[in-house]
């Protein structure tokens, strides 16, 4: 028995909370994407339904959070912990929110023929969804080489954005007619593009767990 | 363990030293199997209060009761309950550890040996010494004086002293008040060790040990007429991060006038 063995199992709690969160969202992600392809309308909005127990899930981590620094007073790593979960929590959150907008817009594109075969941003979509992954593994081990790596990739999504919205650039210009059809697939890019910047916030934050230094590692071009 | 049953009740609970009131019209209670903090300024009345749970006031003279207390429903006041008795049912931990001028094995004995107890005393000391996380710091010398022990070792011992006569209630008055900060999260760590098996009301002075370590907080507060009395009893997280009252708010955020 060490001083502090119950609150020590909460934190470890605490933290296998959060990675239940973490893999709510990337489930989310995966479904909004694959229900946009396979034009699968029940189940995107079948995905804007679940983003409901997200929300409750990160609600219940930021109360637990509150009540271990209102009752417990964490220090050092203990209080790094804490503050990670809590920011965490808000941006695995808000990235379900962009899943809910995938599954939105694949609603509002209805039974439309589609413009062009997804190549650009399923590759997007798996890209950010690794560093996703990457960065809640990066948290779990305290390996900050790892979160390091997953700021810096958001580079090669900023890249993949720039081709698809030059892409459906073209197709606008060509015919007026696509414009609708181009912008729900440029706002659908656009969420998988904050996707992959909410991520390396989540990096961040693990730097800021391990080190205790506030940085940013990479800023985002958009 | 229902968490909800009560065992300790205090209804309109009044004390007076003498013609001086100290505590007025509090109702309390504790539940089963839950640590319960009481809190409040100095003075307040938080240690009479608790003290009257077992009837430790009745060693004071000129000491006077008001109101009732109940425990598992008898009114702990009857002149028919021998407060001897009662204390080996309620026990007490008090602040500074103060162990008997014997050795570690006869000091959680005491109680046994008092209440005549027929069992193994060997294995009832052991596995008090045990509850009290203390067995394995000093299993090898059992015949050691309990001076030679440390300070939060020896508040450990006093502790096992209670456990020891099996009670159902310990009453605990600021007892990591004279340790040093890991002997105190070591008691702590007890305290929520222990309330898995015992009911626990403690006294603290340091509000943020009564968060750390308990169910349900009791805020207790004091006016010009120097009674206390109680404002606010809640869950804790509530209480600490929440309070309705706003007397608790002002108390526990520093901004007590």
């Amino acid at each position: 028995m060490t001083p502090r063995t119950d609150f020590h199992k909460d934190l470890t709690r605490l933290q296998d909370e959060l990675l239940l969160l973490g893999g709510m969202v990337e489930k989310a992600v995966a479904r909004a994407m694959d229900a946009l392809r396979r034009r699968d309308l029940d189940a995107s909005r079948q995905v804007v339904r679940e983003d409901d127990i997200v929300d409750l899930k990160r609600f219940d981590l930021e109360e637990r959070c509150i009540d271990l620094i209102a009752t417990q007073q964490p220090m050092a790593g203990d209080l790094r912990v804490i503050i990670t979960v809590l920011h965490v929590a808000v941006e695995l959150e808000r990235i379900g929110d962009y899943a809910e907008g995938i599954a939105k817009i694949s609603l509002m594109m209805g039974n439309d023929p589609p413009l062009k075969p997804l190549i650009d941003i399923p590759r997007m979509a798996e890209q950010s969804a690794d560093m996703l992954r990457r960065s809640l593994d990066a948290f779990v081990n305290r390996d900050i080489v790892a979160a390091t790596t997953v700021c810096k990739d958001d580079d090669k999504i900023d890249d993949l954005y720039d081709q698809v919205y030059r892409e459906l650039l073209t197709y606008m210009l060509e015919d007026p007619e696509t414009i609708r059809r181009a912008t729900y697939l440029l706002w659908v890019a656009h969420d998988l593009e904050r996707i992959a910047d909410r991520t390396t916030n989540i990096a961040e934050r693990v730097i800021f767990l391990v080190t205790g230094r506030l940085a940013d590692v990479s800023v985002s071009r958009y | 363990m229902d968490r909800r049953e009560v065992v300790l009740k205090a209804d309109r609970l009044r004390v007076w030293y003498g013609s001086f009131l100290a505590i007025k019209d509090v109702d309390f209670q504790a539940k089963v199997g839950m640590v319960t903090a009481l809190i409040g300024p100095s003075g307040c009345g938080k240690s009479t209060l608790l003290r009257s749970f077992n009837r430790m006031n009745d060693l004071i003279p000129s000491v006077k009761i008001g109101g009732s207390v109940e425990f598992r429903g008898r009114n702990i006041y009857d002149s028919s309950v021998d407060p001897t008795e009662l204390r080996s049912r309620i026990g007490m931990v008090f602040q500074k550890p103060n162990p008997f001028p014997k050795s570690i094995f006869d000091n959680v004995a005491f109680g046994l040996r008092v209440n005549g107890y027929t069992g193994d005393i060997y294995e009832a000391v052991e596995r008090s010494l045990r509850q009290a996380a203390l067995w394995e710091e000093v299993k090898d010398r059992l015949n050691k004086s309990a001076f030679a022990l440390s300070g939060g070792q020896q508040q450990r011992l006093c502790i096992a002293r209670a456990l020891a006569v099996e009670p159902e209630v310990v009453l605990m008055d600021e007892p990591a008040s004279a340790l040093d900060p890991i002997a105190t999260l070591a008691i702590e760590q007890l305290i929520r060790e222990l309330s898995r098996v015992y009911t626990i009301v403690i006294v603290t002075h340091n509000m943020q040990q009564a968060a750390r370590v308990s169910d349900e907080t009791a805020f207790l507060m004091v006016d010009d007429d120097r009674a206390g009395y109680l404002v606010e009893h809640g869950d804790t997280q509530q209480i600490f991060t929440n309070p309705k009252d706003e007397r608790t708010e002002a108390y526990i955020t520093g901004r007590f006038s």
